[in-house]
């Protein structure tokens, strides 16, 4: 899904000679405008990393939990905004039911049903309501957010005592229930509710287990753990104080923390693209399977080390020279290391001299945006554009004549010079103008990310501009796209919608300037711009007017600036 | 235990064409065939089934569009792989996708016009169902599984089958994945001569009834978009409540099923022209059974998705690229490369109806009781050309439909063959499509 908003950022860029031909690729090409956002509370479907962390919080990493669903609609750039409008046709449904029949059995299986219930039944071969009871509304109360009414309580202690007198198994019994347990509604869908705010009457709030939903959905991609829940449930979380001490808390737990930014980041830079990365094996023999499922993890061990162990300035993804390497990227890179078997993955400083620094010059990023057999400076730059700009590059028109680039002359031997017939052909040069500049300084990584210094025996020329920097080498280029003031700002709206789950609306864009700004007064670190996002007012608020004739809400953006 | 309440508007099953609400009855229950196994025993048709399979990046009209227009139509070069099932393949040609001005979007206008009958207003915009969802509605009936969707490329992302880009179907991606689906734990053969209603579906339907009628709840506690949506939800457990109840009663006999084997070795993942075409055709295989016995009356397969991503060993591109790359050979008439990658693509599709038509039921084979509705994205796709866009309609409908036909379309909208695909298969649609795409004719040609 493409959206309109790049015409702001990009064109003065293109002012120059480009402008009517940026225009004229456009046309056509804009969806139709969307609806405003406004300060909805959100109910979102669960996604599969969503699923799999809320499993492993609540019965352990040893319940598996693969459910193989594709990632929801993208809406400006993040299928995580997608999530807010996805919908169980018939074909999700029976997804989420095999899983659930598969987490069941688990549960109550004898290898995990020791540790797992609490209690055991009086006979195995009978029902226990006492006990299933017990199970059932601990379990309840963690994945549903919520304490079980007395009502649905029942009712699932009903569905345990029933199947486990039929089928004359206590733990049957629970594996059903528990198995319908997690294909109710309010397991799969993350729910979002307003209360009224005692502090300002007549004015609505998202109550406790929401703020904590959002907390749990920003910092660790799941719902809410034991913890959280006990803070929703007292009203700490209505408190600036109380919200601050959960927010520092799930900030101090590195493994969920490293949870959420790996989450977030595989949104934001498009990640679920590489299970289908595959390249010819005749022209890239190096690049197997194994290096494909590397190159993804790569990119997130880069980024994690920069912003987590390092708590370093989020632009310097662009030009570290920290890497990560499997002996099948070692290979790729040709760099002469030996990783033991027992590590698999070790850290690597790229020497000074080294073409590569930062995650654009890493295989992930060159060969996903690549073709199977040949590299792309086209898709590249328009990578760089739109995952990392929040800018988005319009679609060849549909009507495009392809002549111009039929077969290139084969005297044309770099990609900078077949790319010159589309910027010569007025209708592709729009676009081109758009992207290739910023692929082309790549072009010394061929398709699937190996270092060369020619092309088909001539050499690569990587120089270019960007930004109103002169460079001569991707190296360059990432000196310059890290000095863009697009990746930061970029960064911060896409983490902020991808909190709240949805488009920023229009009384928020203040709210994400503000917190541009404080980005950028703390280094750029992103841990403190999680801490911004999650202790300010703004992220929990809910507009005055909401699609719901029903209920009259109220804002509390007031009070936006971040505490 | 079941069904003890009475029906209420989440338990009628429902489809929405082009915004127009279509009630459709309850499945069809207690099936046995007669004796001679032409019909039921009531004297009812064998049920029709439905299917679409889609390709991308069209076709060279040089090279597929056969001269004779009519019955027992030539095969030009591209499609010589019909010549053992042209005779139950009606081919459309000719047929332009109407915009109305909307932008035509790459890749993405095409398909969706034919699969849906609406020009989208903008690329990525999926607003309506596709035909295969609607057909679902309405012959779903007592199999086990709605509709069964697959992606030959291995990929979750390509599916065609969906109620909108927010309902997208997930598909089966590979061979053991589509066969633990649909001969896994639950499956019942339904030749077993011991049929004894397993306890464990009467308690899973029963715990499903539990969560429906308590989740309801949820519907108060959120606004009117969030109602439909979970209305949706309600939609889709009910399905399954409905079907699970259906596997209590001992299934119809289904004289051609014979459960196939579990699928030997994986196939490794990628979009290779050969990977594809065996997951295609061993999918195809799994499918077909799945088809007789009684599993599902619905299914979607995607060979390759609308900007196709196949590769080949030994070429730099995929075959989207090599489209908009490469020459058209002035001695050929078409991309010699791109040619390939369809031709084997027709190849495929060839084996699908092969598959359907060698499997006999009642007097004739599966593929009579069968629909498969085929369409593309364009019809050139080096220029994105949706003027002339391909489909294909094969088996007879149960008697409804003839086939061995090349109609030309002489420029009108391809609705009005999605339409025809409605007709037959008895669903009540009275219209298809949006603005000048909307249509109440059908192909009279085709029609018995």
């Amino acid at each position: 899904m493409t959206t309109g908003h790049w015409t702001s950022t990009l064109m003065p860029a293109f002012v120059v000679g480009g402008l009517m031909l940026v225009h004229l690729c456009a046309q056509g090409q804009e969806p139709a405008a969307a609806p405003p956002a406004v300060n909805a509370p959100v109910i979102r479907l669960m996604n599969a990393g969503q699923y799999a962390n809320e499993i492993a919080y609540v019965f352990g990493s040893d319940i598996k939990a693969p459910l193989r669903l594709p990632s929801f609609r993208r809406v400006d750039g993040l299928a995580g905004l997608g999530a807010g409008s996805a919908l169980v046709p018939a074909g999700t449904f029976n997804i989420f039911y095999g899983t659930a029949q598969a987490v069941a059995e688990q549960v109550v299986g004898p290898a995990h049903r020791d540790l797992l219930i609490p209690c055991k039944p009086k006979e195995a071969h009978m029902p226990d309501d006492v006990c299933a009871g017990q199970f059932l509304g601990k379990v309840g109360h963690l994945i549903f957010h919520r304490p079980l009414s007395a009502d649905v309580l029942r009712v699932c202690v009903k569905a345990a005592h029933e199947t486990g007198e039929r089928l004359q198994n206590f733990y049957a019994g629970l594996q059903y229930a528990l198995t319908g347990m997690l294909v109710a509604p309010e397991f799969l869908y993350l729910v979002e509710e307003v209360e009224p705010d005692p502090r300002h009457p007549g004015v609505s709030r998202l109550d406790g287990p929401s703020r904590a939903m959002r907390l749990g959905l920003l910092l660790w991609n799941a719902p809410p753990d034991v913890e959280l829940l006990r803070a929703a449930e007292s009203g700490e979380l209505q408190t600036t104080a109380g919200t601050a001490r959960q927010v520092g808390r799930m900030l101090a737990s590195p493994l969920r923390l490293e949870n959420g930014i790996r989450a977030f980041f595989s949104d934001m830079l498009l990640l679920d693209a590489f299970p289908d990365l595959v390249k010819d094996p005749i022209i890239y023999p190096d690049f197997t399977a194994k290096v494909a499922t590397d190159s993804s993890e790569q990119i997130l061990q880069i980024i994690s080390d920069q912003l987590l162990t390092r708590q370093g300035d989020y632009r310097d993804i662009f030009t570290t020279r920290r890497i990560f390497l499997t002996q099948a990227l070692a290979t790729l890179y040709r760099i002469p290391i030996s990783i033991p078997s027992s590590l698999d993955w070790a850290p690597y400083d790229l020497p000074d001299n080294d073409p590569r620094a930062g995650i654009l010059t890493q295989v992930g990023f060159l060969s996903v945006n690549s073709h199977p057999g040949r590299s792309s400076a086209t898709r590249r730059g328009k990578a760089l554009r739109e995952n990392f700009m929040c800018q988005t590059v319009p679609e060849p028109p549909p009507n495009v004549d392809f002549s111009a680039i039929e077969n290139p002359d084969p005297r044309l031997r770099t990609a900078r010079e077949r790319l010159d017939m589309h910027r010569k052909n007025p209708v592709c040069a729009g676009c081109h103008k758009i992207t290739d500049p910023l692929g082309l300084p790549l072009e010394s990584f061929d398709g699937a990310g190996k270092f060369r210094a020619t092309e088909n025996g001539a050499e690569i020329d990587t120089s270019g501009s960007f930004s109103g920097k002169q460079f001569q080498d991707a190296r360059g280029l990432a000196a310059a796209v890290h000095d863009d003031p697009a990746i930061t700002s970029c960064l911060v709206r896409r983490l902020y919608e991808y909190g709240v789950g949805r488009r920023i609306s229009a009384e928020e864009k203040s709210v994400v300037r503000d917190l541009e700004s404080g980005f950028k007064d703390a280094g750029y670190r992103f841990v403190p711009l999680l801490r911004a996002i999650a202790t300010s007012a703004a992220f929990y608020s809910i507009s005055a007017t909401v699609p719901d004739a029903t209920r009259t809400l109220s804002t509390s953006l007031a009070g936006s600036s971040r505490h | 235990m079941f069904l003890s309440k009475p029906l209420t508007r989440r338990t009628v099953l429902r489809g929405m064409i082009g915004g127009v609400g279509v009630t459709l009855g309850l499945p069809l229950l207690d099936c046995y065939l007669n004796t001679n196994g032409t019909a039921l025993a009531d004297g009812a048709p064998i049920p029709v089934r439905f299917g679409t399979w889609v390709w991308g990046l069209g076709m060279d009209k040089n090279v597929f569009v056969p001269k004779k227009v009519g019955f027992d139509y030539d095969l030009p070069p591209q499609i010589a792989s019909w010549k053992d099932v042209k005779q139950h393949i009606n081919l459309f040609s000719n047929f332009n996708v109407i915009t109305d001005g909307k932008p035509a979007g790459a890749h993405f206008a095409g398909w969706v016009a034919c699969l849906t009958g609406v020009v989208p207003a903008a690329t990525g915009s999926l607003l309506y169902p596709t035909i295969d969802v609607v057909v679902a509605d309405a012959i779903a009936g007592a199999s086990r599984f709605r509709s069964v969707e697959c992606a030959a490329t291995g990929s979750l992302k390509d599916s065609y089958s969906m109620r909108s880009g927010d309902a997208i179907n997930p598909p089966a991606i590979s061979p053991i994945d589509l066969y633990t689906r649909l001969y896994g734990a639950d499956f019942q053969d339904p030749n077993a001569s011991d049929f004894k209603p397993k306890p464990s579906i009467m308690l899973q339907k029963s715990v499903l009834t539990g969560v429906r009628e308590q989740g309801a709840g949820l519907l108060k506690k959120v606004g009117a978009a969030d109602r439909d949506r979970l209305d949706q939800y309600f939609t889709s457990l009910r399905e399954v409540e409905l079907r699970l109840e259906q596997q209590l009663q001992k299934p119809p006999p289904a004289v051609s099923c014979k459960v196939p084997m579990r699928p030997e070795g994986i196939i490794p993942p990628g979009t290779d022209l050969e990977l594809v075409e065996q997951r295609h055709n061993t999918m195809v295989d799994l499918l077909t059974m799945a088809l007789a016995c009684n599993q599902t009356r619905v299914f979607s397969m995607a060979y390759s998705n609308s900007t196709s991503g196949l590769s080949k060993r030994g070429l730099e591109k995929i075959h989207h690229t090599i489209t908009h790359e490469e020459s058209v050979d002035p001695a050929l008439g078409y991309q010699p490369t791109s040619f390939m990658f369809l031709s084997r693509a027709f190849g495929s599709y060839a084996y699908l109806i092969k598959a359907l038509a060698s499997v006999p039921e009642g007097a004739g084979s599966l593929l009579d009781n069968c629909v498969v509705y085929a369409c593309s994205d364009s019809e050139n796709a080096k220029i994105h050309s949706i003027n002339g866009i391909p489909m294909m309609v094969a088996g007879k409908a149960g008697g409804r439909l003839k086939t061995g036909y090349h109609i030309d379309g002489k420029g009108a909208p391809p609705s009005p063959v999605a339409l025809t695909v409605l007709r037959a298969l008895g669903t009540s649609v009275g219209e298809w499509g949006t603005g000048s795409m909307k249509t109440t004719r059908v192909i009279s040609e085709i029609m018995t």
